[in-house]
Protein backbone atom coordinates (compact mmCIF):
# COMPACT_ATOMS: atom_id res chain seq x y z
CA UNK A 1 0.00 0.00 0.00
CA UNK A 2 2.74 2.41 1.01
CA UNK A 3 4.70 1.47 -2.10
CA UNK A 4 1.63 2.02 -4.28
CA UNK A 5 1.11 5.46 -2.80
CA UNK A 6 4.75 6.38 -3.38
CA UNK A 7 4.53 5.14 -6.96
CA UNK A 8 1.37 7.17 -7.61
CA UNK A 9 3.01 10.24 -6.11
CA UNK A 10 6.10 9.94 -8.28
CA UNK A 11 3.92 9.30 -11.32
CA UNK A 12 2.19 12.60 -10.60
CA UNK A 13 5.53 14.36 -10.13
CA UNK A 14 6.77 12.87 -13.40
CA UNK A 15 3.65 14.01 -15.24
CA UNK A 16 4.01 17.56 -13.90
CA UNK A 17 7.64 17.81 -14.97
CA UNK A 18 6.93 16.27 -18.39
CA UNK A 19 4.04 18.62 -19.15
CA UNK A 20 5.97 21.66 -17.94
CA UNK A 21 9.14 20.95 -19.88
CA UNK A 22 8.05 19.10 -23.01
CA UNK A 23 6.82 22.01 -25.20
CA UNK A 24 10.11 23.85 -24.74
CA UNK A 25 12.09 20.67 -25.34
CA UNK A 26 10.13 20.04 -28.53
CA UNK A 27 10.78 23.62 -29.70
CA UNK A 28 14.54 23.03 -29.26
CA UNK A 29 14.33 19.73 -31.14
CA UNK A 30 12.37 21.33 -33.97
CA UNK A 31 14.84 24.20 -34.22
CA UNK A 32 17.66 21.69 -34.80
CA UNK A 33 15.86 19.87 -37.61
CA UNK A 34 16.02 20.84 -41.24
CA UNK A 35 14.40 20.05 -44.58
CA UNK A 36 11.72 17.37 -44.67
CA UNK A 37 12.70 16.15 -41.23
CA UNK A 38 10.86 19.16 -39.80
CA UNK A 39 7.59 17.59 -40.80
CA UNK A 40 8.13 14.32 -38.98
CA UNK A 41 7.11 14.38 -35.36
CA UNK A 42 10.30 12.74 -34.07
CA UNK A 43 11.43 13.35 -30.53
CA UNK A 44 15.08 13.55 -31.56
CA UNK A 45 16.65 15.24 -34.59
CA UNK A 46 18.32 12.64 -36.85
CA UNK A 47 20.74 15.13 -38.33
CA UNK A 48 20.88 18.03 -35.88
CA UNK A 49 22.18 21.30 -37.32
CA UNK A 50 22.24 24.98 -36.56
CA UNK A 51 20.96 25.99 -40.00
CA UNK A 52 17.74 27.50 -38.66
CA UNK A 53 19.68 29.66 -36.21
CA UNK A 54 21.97 30.86 -38.98
CA UNK A 55 18.96 31.72 -41.14
CA UNK A 56 17.18 33.63 -38.43
CA UNK A 57 20.21 35.67 -37.41
CA UNK A 58 21.35 36.36 -40.95
CA UNK A 59 18.05 37.05 -42.65
CA UNK A 60 15.89 40.05 -41.93
CA UNK A 61 16.28 42.15 -38.86
CA UNK A 62 16.17 39.59 -36.07
CA UNK A 63 19.56 40.55 -34.63
CA UNK A 64 18.37 44.13 -34.65
CA UNK A 65 15.11 43.11 -32.95
CA UNK A 66 17.11 41.40 -30.20
CA UNK A 67 19.09 44.57 -29.65
CA UNK A 68 15.86 46.61 -29.56
CA UNK A 69 14.40 44.30 -26.93
CA UNK A 70 17.56 44.55 -24.83
CA UNK A 71 17.65 48.34 -25.04
CA UNK A 72 13.97 48.73 -24.23
CA UNK A 73 13.98 46.25 -21.35
CA UNK A 74 17.21 47.68 -19.90
CA UNK A 75 15.91 51.24 -20.04
CA UNK A 76 12.58 50.20 -18.55
CA UNK A 77 14.33 48.51 -15.62
CA UNK A 78 16.62 51.49 -14.96
CA UNK A 79 13.83 54.04 -15.19
CA UNK A 80 11.26 52.17 -13.13
CA UNK A 81 13.81 51.35 -10.41
CA UNK A 82 14.91 54.98 -10.20
CA UNK A 83 11.36 56.31 -10.02
CA UNK A 84 10.35 53.43 -7.75
CA UNK A 85 13.12 53.92 -5.16
CA UNK A 86 12.52 57.63 -4.64
CA UNK A 87 8.75 57.13 -4.50
CA UNK A 88 9.03 54.14 -2.17
CA UNK A 89 11.14 56.13 0.27
CA UNK A 90 8.54 58.89 0.42
CA UNK A 91 5.61 56.47 0.63
CA UNK A 92 7.12 54.26 3.31
CA UNK A 93 8.96 56.72 5.53
CA UNK A 94 7.28 60.10 5.42
CA UNK A 95 3.82 60.60 6.87
CA UNK A 96 1.61 62.89 4.86
CA UNK A 97 -2.08 63.27 4.19
CA UNK A 98 -3.53 61.05 1.47
CA UNK A 99 -0.68 58.55 1.57
CA UNK A 100 -2.76 55.40 1.64
CA UNK A 101 -5.18 56.76 -0.96
CA UNK A 102 -2.18 57.44 -3.18
CA UNK A 103 -0.84 53.90 -2.73
CA UNK A 104 -4.25 52.55 -3.62
CA UNK A 105 -4.45 54.73 -6.73
CA UNK A 106 -1.02 53.53 -7.86
CA UNK A 107 -2.03 49.91 -7.35
CA UNK A 108 -5.26 50.45 -9.26
CA UNK A 109 -3.24 51.45 -12.32
CA UNK A 110 -1.94 47.89 -12.51
CA UNK A 111 -5.55 46.74 -12.93
CA UNK A 112 -5.91 48.82 -16.13
CA UNK A 113 -6.50 46.73 -19.22
CA UNK A 114 -3.70 47.89 -21.57
CA UNK A 115 -6.22 48.25 -24.39
CA UNK A 116 -8.03 50.95 -22.40
CA UNK A 117 -5.07 53.31 -22.71
CA UNK A 118 -4.13 52.27 -26.24
CA UNK A 119 -6.12 54.93 -28.13
CA UNK A 120 -5.00 57.76 -25.84
CA UNK A 121 -1.39 56.58 -25.85
CA UNK A 122 -1.42 56.37 -29.62
CA UNK A 123 -2.48 60.01 -29.84
CA UNK A 124 0.17 61.02 -27.31
CA UNK A 125 2.91 59.05 -29.04
CA UNK A 126 2.07 60.55 -32.41
CA UNK A 127 1.78 64.05 -30.99
CA UNK A 128 5.32 63.88 -29.62
CA UNK A 129 6.65 62.30 -32.80
CA UNK A 130 7.56 59.09 -30.97
CA UNK A 131 5.63 56.78 -33.28
CA UNK A 132 7.85 53.93 -34.47
CA UNK A 133 10.57 54.73 -31.95
CA UNK A 134 11.79 52.77 -28.95
CA UNK A 135 11.03 55.72 -26.66
CA UNK A 136 7.33 55.12 -27.19
CA UNK A 137 7.76 51.59 -25.85
CA UNK A 138 9.94 52.58 -22.89
CA UNK A 139 7.44 55.24 -21.91
CA UNK A 140 4.34 53.08 -22.28
CA UNK A 141 5.83 50.11 -20.39
CA UNK A 142 5.92 52.27 -17.27
CA UNK A 143 2.19 51.55 -16.94
CA UNK A 144 2.77 47.99 -15.87
CA UNK A 145 6.26 48.08 -14.33
CA UNK A 146 5.90 51.19 -12.18
CA UNK A 147 2.90 50.31 -9.97
CA UNK A 148 4.38 46.92 -9.18
CA UNK A 149 7.87 48.31 -8.50
CA UNK A 150 6.58 51.07 -6.23
CA UNK A 151 4.36 48.64 -4.36
CA UNK A 152 7.03 46.04 -3.65
CA UNK A 153 9.77 48.55 -2.84
CA UNK A 154 7.47 50.46 -0.49
CA UNK A 155 6.68 47.26 1.39
CA UNK A 156 10.41 46.51 1.59
CA UNK A 157 11.46 49.96 2.84
CA UNK A 158 8.70 49.90 5.46
CA UNK A 159 10.24 46.74 6.96
CA UNK A 160 13.73 48.23 7.26
CA UNK A 161 14.72 49.31 10.79
CA UNK A 162 14.06 52.99 11.50
CA UNK A 163 17.15 53.40 13.69
CA UNK A 164 19.68 53.65 10.86
CA UNK A 165 17.75 56.43 9.30
CA UNK A 166 17.18 58.30 12.55
CA UNK A 167 20.90 58.36 13.25
CA UNK A 168 21.49 59.82 9.81
CA UNK A 169 18.82 62.47 10.31
CA UNK A 170 20.44 63.47 13.60
CA UNK A 171 23.70 63.83 11.71
CA UNK A 172 21.90 66.24 9.42
CA UNK A 173 21.65 64.06 6.33
CA UNK A 174 19.20 65.18 3.63
CA UNK A 175 16.56 62.77 2.30
CA UNK A 176 18.56 62.38 -0.91
CA UNK A 177 21.66 61.33 1.05
CA UNK A 178 19.52 58.97 3.13
CA UNK A 179 18.19 57.28 -0.01
CA UNK A 180 21.47 56.96 -1.87
CA UNK A 181 23.84 56.23 1.03
CA UNK A 182 21.66 54.29 3.46
CA UNK A 183 18.69 52.73 1.71
CA UNK A 184 20.15 51.83 -1.64
CA UNK A 185 22.81 49.48 -0.23
CA UNK A 186 20.21 47.79 1.97
CA UNK A 187 17.70 47.48 -0.83
CA UNK A 188 19.68 45.27 -3.22
CA UNK A 189 17.56 42.15 -2.73
CA UNK A 190 14.31 44.00 -3.45
CA UNK A 191 15.89 45.90 -6.35
CA UNK A 192 17.11 42.67 -7.93
CA UNK A 193 13.67 41.07 -7.66
CA UNK A 194 11.65 43.98 -8.99
CA UNK A 195 14.24 44.76 -11.65
CA UNK A 196 14.15 41.18 -12.85
CA UNK A 197 10.36 41.10 -13.01
CA UNK A 198 10.27 44.45 -14.80
CA UNK A 199 12.83 43.13 -17.29
CA UNK A 200 10.76 40.01 -17.98
CA UNK A 201 7.60 42.08 -18.33
CA UNK A 202 9.20 44.47 -20.80
CA UNK A 203 10.93 41.67 -22.72
CA UNK A 204 7.62 39.84 -23.21
CA UNK A 205 5.31 42.79 -23.92
CA UNK A 206 3.41 42.50 -27.18
CA UNK A 207 0.39 44.82 -27.52
CA UNK A 208 2.17 48.18 -27.30
CA UNK A 209 5.15 46.95 -29.30
CA UNK A 210 2.82 45.75 -32.05
CA UNK A 211 0.89 49.02 -32.12
CA UNK A 212 3.61 51.64 -31.74
CA UNK A 213 6.18 50.29 -34.16
CA UNK A 214 5.71 49.88 -37.88
CA UNK A 215 8.86 48.49 -39.47
CA UNK A 216 11.22 45.58 -39.01
CA UNK A 217 14.11 47.68 -37.73
CA UNK A 218 12.12 49.01 -34.77
CA UNK A 219 10.32 45.87 -33.66
CA UNK A 220 11.05 43.99 -30.48
CA UNK A 221 11.42 40.22 -30.56
CA UNK A 222 7.89 39.15 -29.54
CA UNK A 223 6.44 41.14 -32.44
CA UNK A 224 9.16 39.93 -34.80
CA UNK A 225 8.41 36.30 -33.92
CA UNK A 226 4.66 36.79 -34.24
CA UNK A 227 5.11 38.30 -37.69
CA UNK A 228 7.86 35.96 -38.92
CA UNK A 229 6.54 34.52 -42.16
CA UNK A 230 7.83 32.67 -45.17
CA UNK A 231 7.69 33.43 -48.86
CA UNK A 232 4.03 32.60 -49.09
CA UNK A 233 1.10 32.36 -46.75
CA UNK A 234 1.19 28.58 -46.91
CA UNK A 235 4.84 28.20 -46.22
CA UNK A 236 5.32 28.99 -42.57
CA UNK A 237 9.04 28.72 -41.66
CA UNK A 238 8.56 26.64 -38.51
CA UNK A 239 12.26 25.85 -38.19
CA UNK A 240 13.16 29.54 -38.16
CA UNK A 241 10.32 30.43 -35.81
CA UNK A 242 11.41 27.77 -33.33
CA UNK A 243 15.04 28.85 -33.55
CA UNK A 244 14.03 32.46 -32.88
CA UNK A 245 11.82 31.30 -30.01
CA UNK A 246 14.67 29.38 -28.43
CA UNK A 247 17.07 32.33 -28.80
CA UNK A 248 14.58 34.62 -27.07
CA UNK A 249 13.66 32.18 -24.33
CA UNK A 250 16.99 30.68 -23.28
CA UNK A 251 18.35 33.82 -21.58
CA UNK A 252 15.03 34.25 -19.82
CA UNK A 253 14.86 30.66 -18.60
CA UNK A 254 18.46 30.93 -17.37
CA UNK A 255 17.70 34.16 -15.49
CA UNK A 256 14.61 32.65 -13.94
CA UNK A 257 16.38 29.47 -12.88
CA UNK A 258 19.36 31.33 -11.43
CA UNK A 259 17.21 33.80 -9.52
CA UNK A 260 14.48 31.30 -8.67
CA UNK A 261 14.15 32.27 -5.05
CA UNK A 262 14.17 36.00 -5.70
CA UNK A 263 11.48 35.69 -8.33
CA UNK A 264 9.24 33.54 -6.22
CA UNK A 265 9.52 35.94 -3.30
CA UNK A 266 8.86 38.89 -5.63
CA UNK A 267 5.79 37.25 -7.12
CA UNK A 268 4.33 36.47 -3.74
CA UNK A 269 5.08 39.99 -2.49
CA UNK A 270 3.29 41.43 -5.50
CA UNK A 271 0.51 38.91 -5.54
CA UNK A 272 -0.32 37.96 -2.01
CA UNK A 273 0.36 41.22 -0.24
CA UNK A 274 -1.07 43.31 -3.06
CA UNK B 1 8.67 67.97 9.63
CA UNK B 2 7.11 70.22 7.05
CA UNK B 3 10.36 70.13 5.14
CA UNK B 4 10.16 66.33 5.13
CA UNK B 5 6.63 66.41 3.75
CA UNK B 6 7.76 68.77 1.03
CA UNK B 7 10.62 66.48 0.11
CA UNK B 8 8.17 63.55 0.07
CA UNK B 9 6.16 65.22 -2.67
CA UNK B 10 9.36 66.13 -4.47
CA UNK B 11 10.38 62.46 -4.49
CA UNK B 12 6.93 61.33 -5.52
CA UNK B 13 6.50 63.89 -8.28
CA UNK B 14 8.52 62.17 -11.05
CA UNK B 15 6.76 58.83 -10.52
CA UNK B 16 3.33 60.42 -10.35
CA UNK B 17 4.01 62.52 -13.43
CA UNK B 18 5.06 59.48 -15.44
CA UNK B 19 2.06 57.48 -14.28
CA UNK B 20 -0.32 60.33 -15.02
CA UNK B 21 1.17 60.78 -18.49
CA UNK B 22 1.31 57.08 -19.32
CA UNK B 23 -1.93 55.92 -17.71
CA UNK B 24 -4.27 58.65 -16.47
CA UNK B 25 -4.18 61.00 -19.42
CA UNK B 26 -4.38 58.30 -22.14
CA UNK B 27 -7.30 56.66 -20.35
CA UNK B 28 -9.24 59.92 -20.26
CA UNK B 29 -8.47 60.47 -23.97
CA UNK B 30 -9.74 57.00 -24.83
CA UNK B 31 -13.00 57.74 -23.03
CA UNK B 32 -13.22 61.09 -24.81
CA UNK B 33 -12.59 59.54 -28.24
CA UNK B 34 -15.42 57.10 -27.62
CA UNK B 35 -17.84 60.04 -27.70
CA UNK B 36 -16.50 61.37 -31.01
CA UNK B 37 -16.29 60.18 -34.60
CA UNK B 38 -12.46 60.27 -34.73
CA UNK B 39 -10.81 58.13 -37.40
CA UNK B 40 -7.29 56.73 -37.46
CA UNK B 41 -6.23 58.64 -40.58
CA UNK B 42 -7.08 62.00 -39.05
CA UNK B 43 -7.55 62.07 -35.30
CA UNK B 44 -7.95 65.84 -35.22
CA UNK B 45 -10.91 66.04 -37.59
CA UNK B 46 -13.40 64.75 -35.07
CA UNK B 47 -16.78 65.80 -33.83
CA UNK B 48 -18.66 65.14 -30.65
CA UNK B 49 -21.33 62.54 -31.31
CA UNK B 50 -22.51 61.77 -27.80
CA UNK B 51 -23.39 58.15 -27.19
CA UNK B 52 -23.70 57.31 -30.90
CA UNK B 53 -20.83 54.81 -30.72
CA UNK B 54 -22.56 52.99 -27.91
CA UNK B 55 -26.11 53.09 -29.14
CA UNK B 56 -27.78 55.13 -31.84
CA UNK B 57 -31.16 55.27 -33.50
CA UNK B 58 -31.30 56.31 -37.13
CA UNK B 59 -34.58 57.27 -38.75
CA UNK B 60 -34.38 56.85 -42.51
CA UNK B 61 -36.46 59.09 -44.82
CA UNK B 62 -38.31 55.95 -45.86
CA UNK B 63 -39.55 55.61 -42.29
CA UNK B 64 -37.32 52.66 -41.48
CA UNK B 65 -35.62 52.88 -38.09
CA UNK B 66 -32.08 51.53 -37.77
CA UNK B 67 -30.58 50.77 -34.38
CA UNK B 68 -26.84 50.74 -34.25
CA UNK B 69 -23.90 50.95 -31.85
CA UNK B 70 -21.64 48.85 -29.70
CA UNK B 71 -24.33 47.81 -27.23
CA UNK B 72 -26.35 46.33 -30.09
CA UNK B 73 -23.38 44.79 -31.91
CA UNK B 74 -23.57 40.96 -31.85
CA UNK B 75 -19.82 40.75 -32.59
CA UNK B 76 -19.07 42.74 -29.44
CA UNK B 77 -21.34 40.58 -27.31
CA UNK B 78 -19.78 37.45 -28.70
CA UNK B 79 -16.37 38.91 -27.74
CA UNK B 80 -17.69 39.58 -24.24
CA UNK B 81 -19.00 36.02 -23.99
CA UNK B 82 -15.73 34.55 -25.30
CA UNK B 83 -13.72 36.54 -22.78
CA UNK B 84 -15.92 35.67 -19.81
CA UNK B 85 -16.02 32.01 -20.78
CA UNK B 86 -12.25 31.99 -21.18
CA UNK B 87 -11.70 33.72 -17.85
CA UNK B 88 -14.02 31.44 -15.87
CA UNK B 89 -12.72 28.17 -17.31
CA UNK B 90 -9.03 29.11 -17.29
CA UNK B 91 -8.99 30.53 -13.77
CA UNK B 92 -10.95 27.56 -12.40
CA UNK B 93 -8.62 25.02 -13.99
CA UNK B 94 -5.51 26.98 -13.03
CA UNK B 95 -6.63 27.19 -9.42
CA UNK B 96 -7.38 23.47 -9.13
CA UNK B 97 -4.25 22.35 -10.96
CA UNK B 98 -2.17 25.00 -9.17
CA UNK B 99 -3.42 23.63 -5.88
CA UNK B 100 -2.41 20.09 -6.88
CA UNK B 101 1.07 21.21 -7.95
CA UNK B 102 1.46 23.32 -4.80
CA UNK B 103 0.51 20.39 -2.56
CA UNK B 104 3.02 18.19 -4.39
CA UNK B 105 5.77 20.79 -3.97
CA UNK B 106 4.86 21.24 -0.32
CA UNK B 107 5.60 17.58 0.37
CA UNK B 108 9.22 16.67 1.08
CA UNK B 109 10.78 14.36 -1.48
CA UNK B 110 14.15 14.05 -3.17
CA UNK B 111 14.29 16.16 -6.34
CA UNK B 112 11.80 18.75 -5.15
CA UNK B 113 14.10 21.58 -6.24
CA UNK B 114 14.24 20.21 -9.77
CA UNK B 115 10.45 20.01 -9.99
CA UNK B 116 10.13 23.57 -8.77
CA UNK B 117 12.64 24.73 -11.37
CA UNK B 118 10.82 22.76 -14.07
CA UNK B 119 7.46 24.34 -13.41
CA UNK B 120 9.02 27.80 -13.62
CA UNK B 121 9.87 27.19 -17.27
CA UNK B 122 6.34 27.66 -18.73
CA UNK B 123 6.03 30.84 -16.72
CA UNK B 124 9.39 32.16 -17.98
CA UNK B 125 8.58 31.63 -21.65
CA UNK B 126 7.19 34.77 -23.33
CA UNK B 127 3.49 34.45 -24.19
CA UNK B 128 4.14 34.97 -27.88
CA UNK B 129 6.75 32.22 -27.89
CA UNK B 130 4.49 29.79 -26.07
CA UNK B 131 1.69 30.62 -28.50
CA UNK B 132 4.02 29.78 -31.41
CA UNK B 133 5.38 26.63 -29.77
CA UNK B 134 1.89 25.31 -29.16
CA UNK B 135 0.69 26.41 -32.57
CA UNK B 136 3.40 24.18 -33.98
CA UNK B 137 2.55 21.27 -31.69
CA UNK B 138 -1.15 21.70 -32.49
CA UNK B 139 -0.52 22.08 -36.24
CA UNK B 140 -3.13 20.09 -38.16
CA UNK B 141 -0.77 18.43 -40.65
CA UNK B 142 2.54 18.00 -38.85
CA UNK B 143 1.76 18.71 -35.21
CA UNK B 144 3.00 16.17 -32.70
CA UNK B 145 -0.26 16.22 -30.74
CA UNK B 146 -2.32 14.98 -33.71
CA UNK B 147 0.32 12.35 -34.48
CA UNK B 148 0.32 11.06 -30.89
CA UNK B 149 -3.47 11.06 -30.61
CA UNK B 150 -3.86 9.18 -33.90
CA UNK B 151 -1.24 6.61 -32.89
CA UNK B 152 -3.03 6.09 -29.60
CA UNK B 153 -6.29 5.64 -31.53
CA UNK B 154 -8.01 8.48 -29.67
CA UNK B 155 -8.93 10.35 -32.86
CA UNK B 156 -9.40 9.00 -36.39
CA UNK B 157 -8.57 12.11 -38.39
CA UNK B 158 -6.25 15.07 -37.93
CA UNK B 159 -7.85 18.00 -36.12
CA UNK B 160 -7.17 21.64 -37.04
CA UNK B 161 -7.01 22.62 -33.37
CA UNK B 162 -6.40 26.34 -33.69
CA UNK B 163 -8.59 26.92 -36.74
CA UNK B 164 -11.78 24.92 -36.34
CA UNK B 165 -14.72 26.43 -34.50
CA UNK B 166 -15.13 23.68 -31.88
CA UNK B 167 -11.53 23.43 -30.77
CA UNK B 168 -10.07 26.95 -31.10
CA UNK B 169 -11.18 28.01 -27.63
CA UNK B 170 -9.97 24.71 -26.18
CA UNK B 171 -6.55 25.34 -27.76
CA UNK B 172 -6.37 28.82 -26.21
CA UNK B 173 -7.37 27.38 -22.84
CA UNK B 174 -4.80 24.60 -22.99
CA UNK B 175 -1.96 27.03 -23.69
CA UNK B 176 -3.08 29.53 -21.08
CA UNK B 177 -3.53 26.87 -18.40
CA UNK B 178 -0.13 25.40 -19.25
CA UNK B 179 1.52 28.78 -18.99
CA UNK B 180 -0.22 30.19 -15.92
CA UNK B 181 -0.72 27.21 -13.61
CA UNK B 182 2.90 27.60 -12.34
CA UNK B 183 2.12 31.15 -11.21
CA UNK B 184 -0.92 29.93 -9.29
CA UNK B 185 1.05 27.01 -7.86
CA UNK B 186 3.82 29.29 -6.58
CA UNK B 187 1.38 31.68 -4.91
CA UNK B 188 -0.51 28.83 -3.26
CA UNK B 189 2.77 27.18 -2.26
CA UNK B 190 3.87 30.39 -0.54
CA UNK B 191 0.61 30.39 1.44
CA UNK B 192 1.04 26.71 2.32
CA UNK B 193 4.55 27.26 3.60
CA UNK B 194 3.38 30.02 5.93
CA UNK B 195 1.01 27.62 7.70
CA UNK B 196 2.20 26.62 11.16
CA UNK B 197 3.06 22.92 11.13
CA UNK B 198 1.63 22.36 14.60
CA UNK B 199 -1.95 22.78 13.42
CA UNK B 200 -1.61 19.93 10.95
CA UNK B 201 0.23 17.80 13.51
CA UNK B 202 -2.62 18.30 15.97
CA UNK B 203 -5.20 17.37 13.35
CA UNK B 204 -3.21 14.21 12.60
CA UNK B 205 -3.09 13.29 16.28
CA UNK B 206 -6.85 13.74 16.42
CA UNK B 207 -7.07 11.01 13.80
CA UNK B 208 -8.01 13.11 10.78
CA UNK B 209 -7.09 11.56 7.42
CA UNK B 210 -5.19 13.62 4.81
CA UNK B 211 -8.40 14.31 2.87
CA UNK B 212 -10.11 15.72 5.97
CA UNK B 213 -7.02 17.72 6.89
CA UNK B 214 -6.99 19.33 3.45
CA UNK B 215 -10.67 20.27 3.39
CA UNK B 216 -11.13 21.16 7.06
CA UNK B 217 -7.78 22.65 8.05
CA UNK B 218 -5.50 23.56 5.14
CA UNK B 219 -8.01 24.98 2.69
CA UNK B 220 -9.83 27.31 5.11
CA UNK B 221 -6.48 28.65 6.30
CA UNK B 222 -5.04 29.41 2.86
CA UNK B 223 -8.36 30.58 1.42
CA UNK B 224 -7.63 34.35 1.72
CA UNK B 225 -4.32 34.00 -0.15
CA UNK B 226 -5.93 31.81 -2.81
CA UNK B 227 -8.76 34.29 -3.26
CA UNK B 228 -6.32 37.15 -3.85
CA UNK B 229 -4.49 35.05 -6.44
CA UNK B 230 -7.78 34.13 -8.12
CA UNK B 231 -8.86 37.77 -8.32
CA UNK B 232 -5.53 38.82 -9.80
CA UNK B 233 -5.69 36.04 -12.35
CA UNK B 234 -9.31 36.76 -13.24
CA UNK B 235 -8.58 40.43 -13.92
CA UNK B 236 -5.62 39.33 -16.02
CA UNK B 237 -7.67 36.79 -17.94
CA UNK B 238 -10.39 39.31 -18.75
CA UNK B 239 -7.93 41.52 -20.63
CA UNK B 240 -6.31 38.69 -22.59
CA UNK B 241 -4.88 39.77 -25.94
CA UNK B 242 -1.49 38.31 -26.98
CA UNK B 243 -2.27 34.63 -26.81
CA UNK B 244 -5.54 34.82 -28.75
CA UNK B 245 -4.16 37.27 -31.30
CA UNK B 246 -1.22 35.01 -32.14
CA UNK B 247 -2.57 31.50 -31.56
CA UNK B 248 -5.95 31.85 -33.28
CA UNK B 249 -5.78 34.90 -35.56
CA UNK B 250 -9.06 36.16 -37.05
CA UNK B 251 -11.16 33.52 -35.36
CA UNK B 252 -14.63 34.70 -34.33
CA UNK B 253 -14.89 31.88 -31.78
CA UNK B 254 -12.01 33.09 -29.64
CA UNK B 255 -12.04 36.85 -30.26
CA UNK B 256 -11.74 38.57 -26.86
CA UNK B 257 -12.80 42.06 -25.87
CA UNK B 258 -9.23 43.35 -26.13
CA UNK B 259 -8.78 41.83 -29.59
CA UNK B 260 -12.11 43.31 -30.70
CA UNK B 261 -11.07 46.76 -29.45
CA UNK B 262 -7.65 46.74 -31.10
CA UNK B 263 -9.05 45.43 -34.34
CA UNK B 264 -11.49 48.32 -34.57
CA UNK B 265 -8.92 50.88 -33.45
CA UNK B 266 -6.13 50.03 -35.86
CA UNK B 267 -7.29 47.54 -38.46
CA UNK B 268 -10.87 48.48 -39.37
CA UNK B 269 -10.36 52.25 -39.23
CA UNK B 270 -13.12 52.61 -36.65
CA UNK B 271 -11.02 54.43 -34.09
CA UNK B 272 -13.91 55.92 -32.14
CA UNK B 273 -15.80 52.63 -32.10
CA UNK B 274 -12.70 50.83 -30.84
CA UNK B 275 -12.30 53.51 -28.16
CA UNK B 276 -15.88 52.83 -27.07
CA UNK B 277 -15.08 49.12 -26.77
CA UNK B 278 -11.91 49.92 -24.77
CA UNK B 279 -13.92 52.18 -22.49
CA UNK B 280 -16.51 49.48 -21.87
CA UNK B 281 -13.79 46.92 -21.13
CA UNK B 282 -12.26 49.34 -18.64
CA UNK B 283 -15.63 49.94 -16.99
CA UNK B 284 -16.34 46.22 -16.70
CA UNK B 285 -12.95 45.59 -15.08
CA UNK B 286 -13.22 48.59 -12.77
CA UNK B 287 -16.68 47.50 -11.66
CA UNK B 288 -15.52 43.94 -11.04
CA UNK B 289 -12.52 45.18 -9.04
CA UNK B 290 -14.66 47.41 -6.84
CA UNK B 291 -17.20 44.62 -6.42
CA UNK B 292 -14.61 42.04 -5.36
CA UNK B 293 -13.03 44.48 -2.92
CA UNK B 294 -16.46 45.20 -1.43
CA UNK B 295 -17.49 41.56 -1.21
CA UNK B 296 -14.07 40.60 0.14
CA UNK B 297 -14.35 43.17 2.91
CA UNK B 298 -17.87 42.09 3.87
CA UNK B 299 -16.95 38.42 4.07
CA UNK B 300 -13.85 39.29 6.09
CA UNK B 301 -15.93 41.20 8.61
CA UNK B 302 -18.51 38.43 8.71
CA UNK B 303 -15.77 35.95 9.48
CA UNK B 304 -14.64 37.79 12.58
Amino acid sequence: MWLLKRAAFYLLVGAIVLIAVFPFYYAIVTSLKSGTELFQADLWPKAPGLGNYRNVLAEGAFARNLLNSLVVSGAVVALSLFLGVTAAYALARIRFRGRSALLFAILSVSMFPPVAVLAGLFELVRMFGLYNSLFALIFSYMIFTLPFTVWVLTAFVRDLPVEVEEAAILDGATPWIIITRIFLPLMWPALATTGLLAFIGAWNEFLFALTFTSNDARRTVPVAIALLSGNSQFEIPWGNIMAASVIVTVPLVMLVLIFQRKIVSGLTAGGVKG
Amino acid sequence: MRQRVRSAWLFLAPMLLVLAAAAGWPLSRTVYFSFTDASLSDLDARQWVGFANYVSVLRMPSGRVIHDGLLLDPVWWSAVWNTVRFAVVSVTCETILGMVVALVLNAEFPGRGIVRAAILIPWAIPTIVSAKMWQWMLNDQFGIINVVLINLGLIDHKIAWTASADTAMAAVLIVDIWKTTPFMALLILAALQMLPREIIEVAKLDGANPWQIFWRVTLPLIRPAVMVAVIFRALDALRIFDLIYVLTPNNAHTKSMSVFARENLFEFDKFAYGSAASTLLFLILALLTILTIRIGRISLEGGR
